[in-house]
């Protein structure tokens, strides 16, 4: 899947695929060990609730961050480029939950021969509630 | 008046001397393969990763003509040195904190082999009150470079102390 999506065919307001995961120790366990993030917090559930969630062990924002771009990707295709993303934490990862990519196209420009594409992303758990209000701008062709 | 209204400013003398000032720089250890495949692996788990980050003879046919790494790739995991942690935090007023976010701007894919070197420098703050008493946002800009100095990407990361 070299690209999927050319510039000309994607329009203002248009969605891109949602991209889901369940999350929990499986997720974690496994970013932890990758990007050497062995937090307690993500770990245990005494430390997530002295860390205040109720919940116990929550996950770590990075795998959101990651879960959008992987969206990104899945949707543009291997060779498309990615030139930004972004985004703010607004609620923890309980363990169980299932978080979901979406994303609109709010704006196309071409800007210096670039054909660009300004996206405002979200990572929503099950119950709709937004915890990762972000952005992406890809290059098209 | 309570203890969080009598601390007037969040930002120390410290700070003040940071600000824009780039921090020494970090070289991780050259890009291995086994590194990118695994990284992918945990970041699709339970779904097969795209082959871009494990198929050589794939990855030969894309305009990258080898195996490239996520853009989320972090190559200086486990490092031999590390600072000490704090775990769980302070409770103290002006000593929490939590991650605000980040946004991030790429250049060149991540290549195996490639040897990346960071450099760090505190951006600025923006301190205000907010449901959590006395809030400051500080901003750190992060720079990453391959060994050929092209860019590879800038994180700007937002975070929150209150």
């Amino acid at each position: 899947m070299p690209v999927n999506v050319t510039f000309d065919s994607l329009n203002v307001g248009d969605s891109i695929p949602e991209w889901s995961r369940e999350t929990d120790f499986m997720n974690w366990n496994r970013y932890a060990a990758v990007n050497d993030e062995f937090v307690y917090i993500h770990m245990d559930d005494e430390a997530g609730k002295a860390a205040l969630n109720e919940q116990g062990a929550f996950g770590m924002g990075n795998l959101r961050y990651t879960y959008m771009l992987n969206a990104l990707r899945d949707w543009l295709g291997d060779e498309a480029e990615i030139r930004e993303c972004g985004l703010q934490y607004r609620a923890r990862n309980q363990k169980h939950d299932v978080l979901t990519v979406t994303g609109t196209v709010t704006e196309k420009a071409t800007e210096n021969g670039e054909n660009l594409v300004r996206l405002e992303l979200n990572v929503v758990n099950q119950d709709g509630d937004s915890t990762s209000p972000g952005h992406a701008v890809v290059v098209l062709d | 008046m309570t203890t969080e209204e009598q601390i007037p400013t969040l930002v120390t003398p410290e700070m003040e001397a940071q600000k824009g000032v780039w921090g020494e720089e970090r070289v991780a250890p050259p890009i291995e393969a086994s590194d990118i495949r695994k990284w992918a692996i945990a970041s699709y788990w339970p779904d097969k990763p795209p082959r871009l980050y494990w198929d050589e003879e794939y990855a030969a046919g894309t305009r990258y003509g080898e195996i490239v790494a996520p853009q989320d790739f972090n190559p200086f995991a486990w490092p031999i040195e590390r600072p000490p942690r704090v775990e769980g935090g302070s409770r103290q007023p002006g000593q929490r904190g939590m991650n605000g976010g980040q946004v991030e701007t790429y250049g060149v894919p991540m290549r195996i082999g490639d040897v990346i070197t960071s450099r760090t420098r505190l951006k600025g703050w923006n301190e205000r009150t907010t449901s959590l008493g006395l809030t400051m946002f500080t901003e750190t800009e992060i720079e990453w470079r391959n060994q050929r100095g092209e860019h590879v990407k800038t994180r700007i990361s937002t975070g929150i102390r209150y």
